[in-house]
C-alpha cells in the first residue's frame, strides 16, 4: 500500500463492505432514534405525531426504571466478579498436570455451548425448583426447608445462572494466558523466596491482568443485554426484582405494544452501555497497552 | 562460605536417565564452569543444585549440610536464567528488591542494598524503567543485580550470555569475571561455548550425556585431555584426529594434533590443498584437504596462502595426543 494509486484502489475495494456494515448499523439505529420521538402505539391506530422527548420522560419516570438500572448493574457486576475470580481459580486448577486433563478441559468448556434459554430452563426446573430441584433435595437430606430461589432471591439466581454460562469463557481465556506465563519467571521467584501465595499475587495476577481485562470488556458487552435467562425463569419478577433494562424495554414495547416508548428505552440502553464502556476503558483499558 | 558437594547425584525423567550418578566437589569461592554439547544435561545439573528439580538419587551438600530436601529459597543460592526471567510488570528497582521484599527485609535496608547493587553494576540510569524497555545487556545486568542483593552462598548462571551479540558477550564475560574477583563468591556457570569456559573458569567440568568426562583447570584440560571427547571439545579450532598408519607411528589407535601445533612450509610431512583460508589478521585458519581428510591449521597472521594452493605441513610431534581404541588418552 505504498503508492497513491494502490491506496485509492484499496479504499475502493473495501468500500462495499464498509458501506454495508455502516448501513447495517446506522439504519436500525436511526429508525430507533426516529421512533423514540414519535407517539407510536400499535394498539392506538392513526397518526404517529412527533412528541419530542415525551417518550424519554415517560421512560425515566417509569417506577421500574431506576430499579431495573440498579438490577442491570448488579447483574453485570455480580457475574463479572464471579466469572473472573472463579475463572482464575479454575484456570489454576486446570493448569495442574493431572490425569484426564483433556477431557476435564472439554467438560469445563461445555456450558458455553448450551443455549441460554436451555441452560436457564435446566437451572430453573432441575436445580432451583423448590419441589423437584436438586438443591431442594439436598436441603431435604439435611432436614432443611427447601429454598425457592427464583421467588426469594430472583436476581441472585439469575446471576448464578448467567455466571455458570460465562465461567467457561473466562476460564478458557485465563487458562491460555496462564499457560503463556514463562516458567522461568516462576522459578526465579521461587528462588527469590516467594511462596505459593506470593507467586500468585506478584507474578501470576499481573500476568493475567491483560487477559482479565479482555474477559471483563467482552463479557460486559454481552451481560448488559442479558434477556433470555430472565424471560424463561422469572419474567422479570417477582414485581420488578429481576427486571433489567433490556427486559424493561421488552416489557414496554412488546407487552404494551408501545413502539415509541420501547425505542426510547433502547436508546437509553445504548447510551448506558456506552457510558459503561467508556468508564471501563478508563479504568482498566490501560492494561491493554503494552 | 559456598562449598557445594554432589554425592552420587542422579536424575531420571521417566525412563530416560539424563544424569547417571555423579560426584563433584565445588570449593568455596571457585568459579566452576559446566561445559558440554547441547542437551548433555548441564542445565539439569544446575537445576538440581538450585533445587528446581528433585534428584532421583544421591545427596547435595551445601557447606556440609544436607540440602537435598531443602526448597530452592532455603539453599541460599541465586540463579541467573538464560531468558533473564525478569518480572515484566515491575521496574528494575522492584525487580532487584523482590528477593529482599520476600525475605521481609526492612525498607531502608532494601533501598541501601538496591542502590549498592545498582552502583556495582552501573545500572542506576535506568533503574526506574521496566524490563521491556531495556536492551539485552541491560536486562542481563538487572538479572545479576537481583542475584547479588541476596548475598547468596553461590551464584548459578545458565548460559547467561547466549542471547547477547558477540561484542556484548565479550564485555559481559569480562564483567562477570571481575564480579567474581570482587565478590569472591562461588559461581557455577553453564555454557556450551568452550571459549567462555576457557576464559572464565578456575575449574572446568566437561560433561557428555550427563557424565563427567573430566574436571580440571583450563590449561590442564588443554594440555592433558583425559580422552578423545575432551580433546576434541576443548580448543578452537578443533584438534585434528588421525587413525591408521599415522597413528601407528606413535603406537596408538588414534592420534591428535592441535591446529596450532602444525607448521606450514615449502616442504614437510603432509601435503594438502587449501580449501578455505580465513584471514583474521592475528591468525590464519587454514582448512586443508589431505589424504587424512580435512586438517585444520592455525598459521601466522601474514601467511599468504589462498584457496586452491598446495602446501606442506609438519606437526610438532612432541605435542601429539595419543588415544587407545576406547578413546582414552594413553
Ligand atoms: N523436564 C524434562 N522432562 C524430560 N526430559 C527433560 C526435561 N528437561 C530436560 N530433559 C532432557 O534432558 C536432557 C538434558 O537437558 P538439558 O539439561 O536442558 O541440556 P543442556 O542444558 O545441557 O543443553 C535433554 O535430552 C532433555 O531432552
Ligand atoms: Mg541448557
Amino acid at each position: 500500500m505504498a503508492t497513491q494509486a494502490s491506496r485509492a484502489a484499496g479504499r475502493l475495494m473495501i468500500s462495499p463492505a464498509v458501506i454495508l456494515l455502516l448501513m447495517w448499523m446506522i439504519v436500525p439505529l436511526g429508525m430507533t432514534i426516529y421512533f423514540s420521538f414519535l407517539r407510536y402505539n400499535l394498539l392506538i391506530p392513526g397518526e404517529n405525531p412527533f412528541v419530542g422527548l415525551e417518550n424519554y420522560s415517560y421512560f425515566f419516570t417509569d417506577p421500574n426504571f431506576w430499579p431495573s438500572l440498579v438490577n442491570t448493574l448488579f447483574l453485570v457486576g455480580g457475574v463479572l466478579l464471579i466469572t473472573t475470580v472463579g475463572g482464575v481459580l479454575l484456570a489454576l486448577l486446570l493448569d495442574q498436570p493431572m490425569w484426564g486433563q483433556g477431557i476435564v478441559r472439554i467438560l469445563v468448556i461445555a456450558p458455553f455451548f448450551v443455549m441460554p434459554t436451555v441452560s436457564a430452563l435446566v437451572w430453573k426446573n432441575m436445580f432451583m425448583n423448590p419441589v423437584n430441584g436438586v438443591f431442594a433435595w439436598i436441603a431435604n437430606v439435611f432436614g432443611l426447608p427447601a429454598f425457592d430461589f427464583l421467588a426469594h432471591a430472583p436476581l441472585l439466581s439469575i446471576i448464578l445462572i448467567v455466571s455458570w454460562q460465562w465461567l467457561p469463557f473466562a476460564t478458557l481465556i485465563l487458562l491460555t494466558a496462564l499457560q503463556s506465563l514463562d516458567s522461568e519467571q516462576l522459578e526465579a521467584s521461587e528462588m527469590d523466596g516467594a511462596g505459593p501465595l506470593a507467586r500468585f499475587f506478584y507474578i501470576m495476577v499481573p500476568h493475567l491482568s491483560r487477559a482479565a481485562t479482555v474477559v471483563i470488556l467482552i463479557q460486559t458487552i454481552f451481560l448488559l443485554s442479558v434477556f433470555a435467562e430472565i424471560l424463561v425463569t422469572t419474567n422479570g419478577g417477582p414485581g420488578n426484582a429481576s427486571t433489567n433494562l433490556t427486559y424493561l424495554v421488552y416489557s414496554q414495547s412488546l407487552l404494551q405494544y408501545d413502539v415509541g416508548l420501547g425505542s426510547a428505552g433502547g436508546i437509553v440502553a445504548v447510551i448506558l452501555a456506552n457510558i459503561v464502556a467508556i468508564f471501563l476503558m478508563r479504568m482498566i483499558g490501560k492494561n491493554l497497552e503494552t | 562460605m559456598g562449598q557445594i558437594e554432589l554425592k552420587g547425584v542422579a536424575k531420571r525423567f521417566g525412563d530416560a536417565e539424563v544424569i547417571p550418578p555423579l560426584d563433584l566437589k565445588i570449593e568455596d569461592g571457585e568459579f566452576v564452569v559446566f561445559v558440554g554439547p547441547s542437551g548433555c544435561g548441564k542445565s539439569t545439573l544446575l537445576r538440581l543444585i538450585a533445587g528446581l528439580e528433585d534428584v532421583s538419587g544421591g545427596k547435595i551438600e551445601i557447606d556440609g549440610r544436607d540440602a537435598t530436601a531443602e526448597r530452592p529459597a532455603q539453599r541460599g543460592l541465586a540463579m541467573v536464567f538464560q531468558s533473564y526471567a525478569l518480572y515484566p510488570h515491575m521496574s528494575v528497582r522492584k525487580n532487584i528488591a523482590f528477593p529482599l521484599k520476600m525475605a521481609k527485609v526492612p525498607q531502608a535496608e532494601i533501598d541501601a542494598k538496591v542502590n549498592n547493587a545498582a552502583e556495582i553494576l552501573n545500572l542506576a540510569s535506568y533503574i526506574d524503567r521496566r524490563p521491556g524497555q531495556l536492551s539485552g545487556g541491560q536486562r542481563q545486568r538487572v538479572a545479576i543485580g537481583r542475584a547479588i542483593v541476596r548475598n547468596p552462598q553461590a551464584f548459578l548462571f545458565d548460559e547467561p550470555l547466549s542471547n547477547l551479540d558477540a561484542a556484548l558477550r565479550v564485555n559481559m564475560r569480562l564483567e562477570i569475571t571481575e564480579l567474581h574477583n570482587t565478590l569472591k563468591t562461588t559461581m557455577i556457570y553453564v555454557t556450551h561455548d568452550q571459549v567462555e569456559a576457557m576464559t572464565m573458569a578456575d575449574k572446568i567440568v566437561v560433561l557428555q550425556a550427563g557424565k563427567i568426562e573430566q574436571v580440571g583447570s583450563p590449561l590442564d584440560l588443554y594440555n592433558h585431555p583425559k580422552n578423545r571427547f575432551v580433546a576434541g571439545f576443548i580448543g578452537s579450532p578443533k584438534m585434528n584426529f588421525m587413525t591408521g598408519a599415522e597413528a601407528a607411528k606413535h603406537d596408538a589407535h588414534e592420534i591428535g594434533f592441535r591446529p596450532e601445533h602444525i607448521a606450514v612450509g615449502e616442504t614437510g610431512d603432509w601435503k594438502g590443498k587449501v580449501t578455505v583460508s580465513e584471514h583474521l589478521g592475528s591468525d590464519t585458519f587454514l582448512h586443508v584437504d589431505t589424504e587424512f581428510g580435512i586438517i585444520n591449521v592455525r598459521a601466522n597472521g601474514n601467511v599468504d596462502v589462498h584457496h586452491g594452493d598446495t602446501i606442506w605441513m609438519t606437526p610438532d610431534r612432541s605435542k601429539v595426543h595419543r588415544f587407545d581404541a576406547a578413546g582414552n588418552t594413553l
